[in-house]
């Protein structure tokens, strides 16, 4: 839908940052583009909205070449979400993220409408839509910068780094609302990151890009971890690539049923491991009920593990092992216990695959 | 048009010129330090003396120069008035230079002095202020270019430098005197300014990019 | 002392008239203010041009820091001899004295101007323009309002400079608070003189403050809450 034409950027001093990229962004998921510093890979966004210009080659958004739109008119009808949001302070929240539709000609009130919808969205209130930016932590505004993005309903957005500069829980939170929103509103997505576990774990497609503006591989996360096609790029994803691809791996394996008890309730010693359950069967901890026996406190709970979702990847369902008490990973669907599934059956999975 | 001055008398005014906008600009400069740095750190002491000296620049300078003598007991045509003017006019500017400067200073690179041992005064002495050069050099030059020209004003109350020159022509109705001074005034000026850009250069020899060490 | 400047700046007297401190006041005000449009309306276009296009930075320092050290009893000394024999009336010597007091304005609102649309965040200038603002869009409705707080502070310090350099005025015979200066020095009047001196600083800071009232009403709420949460 996207696509890179033998794009080259050379700079007048002779520095080539993007040096002949072909390449085709597919239409409605996220495309990454990762790589070290001085890859290419902001540049390269940013010739999509031509706020860089390829010095040859061109680059076609539906077979439309976008030297032939103006640059403003161009960039209204694509999102940009940058690093540190670039929020204007001087407006609200509101007056910000009504920006584009303003641009684009709408009157106070389908612009206004369009704003406040978009930072419903983005889990903003009318509340926050009254203050200024400096009125909001960090990770709130950067929901503003893609509230802000979306607000006209672009088909393409395009995000610089957009999760570099908050904090990795906050992070998390964002990469999961973009994943929504990308699912929900059908949006072509390109983001540049230079953080490869983010790229592996948001991008549908990923293109890792070289110092000197060359394109090492483009392809699907699971193909990247299980076949990088250079040592430059086995390097990039990182030393445990093998344990990571696991990530992308589908193993069958049938819960096996579990001990499960609610608070109070009587546990005959030599039992083992019991696993306590909430009124609804939602798991709150593991007991030990091998040389003890009564009724279940919760003092006698130890902390449960990671809990892995019913169809979840090889890799969660291990860490799930891994990580619980009694070795033993719970797994879980709508937040009740399903059973429990050992290292050994998800590694005889693991082996009869291919 | 310099021949309507004479190069002798030209020079001496000039002397005299430099002499008094100069000397309080170092005066000055000794006092804002201490100042700047009471505005900084001492947190409910900082925007009154920032305003009150900032006050001291609404008081024009002709008033200044007339009644001080009355203050200070001096004669009128004494070079101390002058001197103390000018100098109450650089701690007015450069009080809050100089709380800006310190403010300037990365506070980890303050924090890492003090927890490696510094004392509170050695800190200020050897980190803070070195790292506080750039923005008080910056001050400092708007002070000096601005000394130089009150200064000349101090011609109305009869003490001779430079602004002299204005009042000796306007009273003759002779332009070259007032023309000369003015030109002498701008270099003088300008002279001062780049001499405090090339101290201030020549003490953060950190700042110079692509020079090897 | 205080005594006979206490005693002067009460007596009616001091301030009724023709050449009272309520009518020589508002003479001061009155060039005051003409001095500091002139100025912004010079600097204030250079500045944001400067500031934007990035362009003329090196000229604008230089030609700021030049401004800054002509003398202005000089200027004032040239223009009144220049333009005496060329001008009738009151113009003869208001013209020479805006002069003065206009060059005094230019360095501070000149770089009030274009420091203050140089500080304005280059990620909120980037994301203007990805969105696709023009880059009179920019200007208008991001760089200006980001600089309006440096801009009102260079015209806030150039508009005490004015007001006290504008006594200087008095004299080559004009109006304005500088004629209790220049005549009670005449006169040997010390009161008068120091009486004059305080209405000076009085009038100074009182119109700091007003212009502080309308950099209030001026600058965006979201720019000086910075630390509010």
């Amino acid at each position: 839908m996207i696509r890179f034409e033998s794009v080259t950027k050379r700079y007048a001093d002779g520095t080539v940052a993007v040096d002949g990229l072909d390449l085709e962004v597919p239409g409605g998921g996220i495309t990454v583009l990762v790589g070290p510093s001085g890859c290419g890979k902001t540049t390269s966004l940013r010739m999509i909205n031509r706020m860089v210009e390829p010095s040859s080659g061109r680059i076609l958004i539906h077979d439309r070449d976008v030297a032939d739109r103006p640059p403003a008119q161009l960039r209204r009808s694509i999102g940009y979400v940058i690093q540190h949001a670039g929020l204007f302070p001087h407006r609200t929240v509101l007056a910000n993220v009504m920006t584009v539709p303003r641009l684009l000609g709408w009157d106070r009130g389908r612009a206004r409408a369009a704003a406040m919808e978009s930072l419903e969205k983005v889990g903003l209130t009318a509340d926050q839509a009254r203050r200024y930016p400096t009125q909001l932590s960090g990770g709130q505004q950067q929901r503003v910068g893609v509230a802000r993005a979306l607000a006209s309903g672009p088909e393409v957005v395009l995000m610089d780094e957009p999760f570099s500069a908050v904090d990795p829980i906050v992070r998390a939170e964002l990469q999961d609302e973009v994943r929504r929103l990308q699912r929900e509103l059908g949006i072509t997505v390109v983001l540049v990151t230079h953080d490869i576990d983010e790229a592996l774990s948001l991008g549908d497609m990923v293109a890792v890009m070289r110092q000197g503006g060359h394109l090492a591989q483009f392809a699907h996360p699971a193909e990247l971890l299980a076949e990088p096609a250079d040592d430059f790029v086995a390097t990039f994803v990182g030393r445990d690539r093998g344990y990571r691809a696991l990530g992308f791996v589908d193993v069958a394996v049938t819960p096996s049923p579990v001990l499960t008890a609610r608070l109070g309730e009587s546990v005959p010693a030599g039992t083992g491991w019991v696993l306590a359950v909430d009124e609804v069967g939602a798991p709150i901890g593991w007991a030990d009920a091998t040389g003890w026996g009564g009724p279940l406190t919760d003092s006698r709970l130890h902390r449960l593990g990671t809990l892995a979702p019913a169809g979840a990847s090889a890799r969660t369902l291990l860490d799930a092992v891994l990580s619980s008490p009694s070795r033993r990973g719970v797994v879980v669907e709508d937040g009740r216990v399903v059973g429990t599934v050992g290292a050994d059956e998800v590694l005889r999975a693991l082996g009869t695959l291919r | 048009m310099i021949d309507s001055v004479g190069w002798g008398t030209l020079g001496e005014l000039a002397l005299r010129h430099l002499y008094l906008a100069g000397v309080p600009l170092v005066v000055g400069l000794l006092i804002s330090l201490p100042l700047g740095w009471l505005a900084r750190h001492v947190r409910w002491l900082g925007p009154p003396l920032v305003a009150g000296t900032g006050l001291m620049y609404t008081i024009p300078s002709l008033a200044l120069f007339i009644l001080l003598p009355l203050v200070l007991g001096t004669r009128i045509l004494d070079d101390a008035n002058v001197l103390v003017a000018m100098t109450i006019y650089t701690v007015a500017l450069l009080t809050r230079t100089v709380a800006d400067g310190f403010a300037s200073v990365p506070s980890h690179v303050s924090q890492a002095a003090t927890a490696m041992g510094y004392g509170e005064l050695r800190r200020v002495v050897a980190v803070d202020l070195p790292l506080a050069v750039p923005v008080v050099a910056a001050g400092l030059r708007v002070a000096a270019v601005s000394n130089v020209s009150i200064v000349s004003i101090a011609a109305l109350v009869g003490v001779s430098q430079l602004g002299s020159l204005f009042t000796d022509g306007f009273n003759r109705n002779a332009m070259g005197p007032i023309v000369v001074g003015v030109g002498a005034c701008v270099a003088l000026a300008l002279l001062l300014d780049a001499a405090i850009a090339l101290l201030a250069r020549a003490v953060t020899p950190w700042l110079r990019r692509g020079v090897p060490a | 002392m205080i005594v006979s400047v206490w005693e002067w700046l009460v007596d009616p007297a001091s301030w009724s008239g023709p050449g009272g401190i309520l009518a020589q006041s508002l003479a001061h005000l009155r060039y005051s203010f003409i001095a500091l449009l002139v100025a912004a309306l010079v600097a204030v276009p250079v500045g944001l041009w400067v500031g934007h296009t990035g362009r003329g930075r090196w000229l604008a320092v230089n030609i700021a820091g030049a401004f800054r050290a002509i003398p202005s009893l000089g200027v004032l000394f040239v223009a009144v001899l220049l333009l005496l024999p060329r001008l009738r009336g009151e113009l003869a010597f208001e013209l020479p004295a805006l002069i003065v007091l206009v060059l005094l304005a230019v360095p501070p609102i000149l770089s009030g101007t274009y420091a203050g649309v140089q500080a304005t965040d280059p990620a909120a200038r980037d994301a203007a323009r990805g969105m696709g603002m023009t880059g009179a869009q920019v200007l208008r409705q991001v760089e200006v309002p980001g600089a309006m707080p440096l801009i009102m502070s260079g015209l806030r310090a150039a508009m005490l400079q004015i007001i006290g350099t504008a006594t200087i005025a008095a004299v080559v015979g004009m109006g304005g608070l500088g004629r209790f200066l220049i005549d009670g020095q005449a006169s040997r009047d010390y009161a008068q003189m120091a009486g004059g001196a305080l209405v000076v600083a009085a009038l100074a800071l009182a119109v700091d403050q007003a212009l502080a009232l309308v950099q209030r009403a001026l600058v965006s709420p979201g720019l000086s809450t910075a630390s509010a949460r």
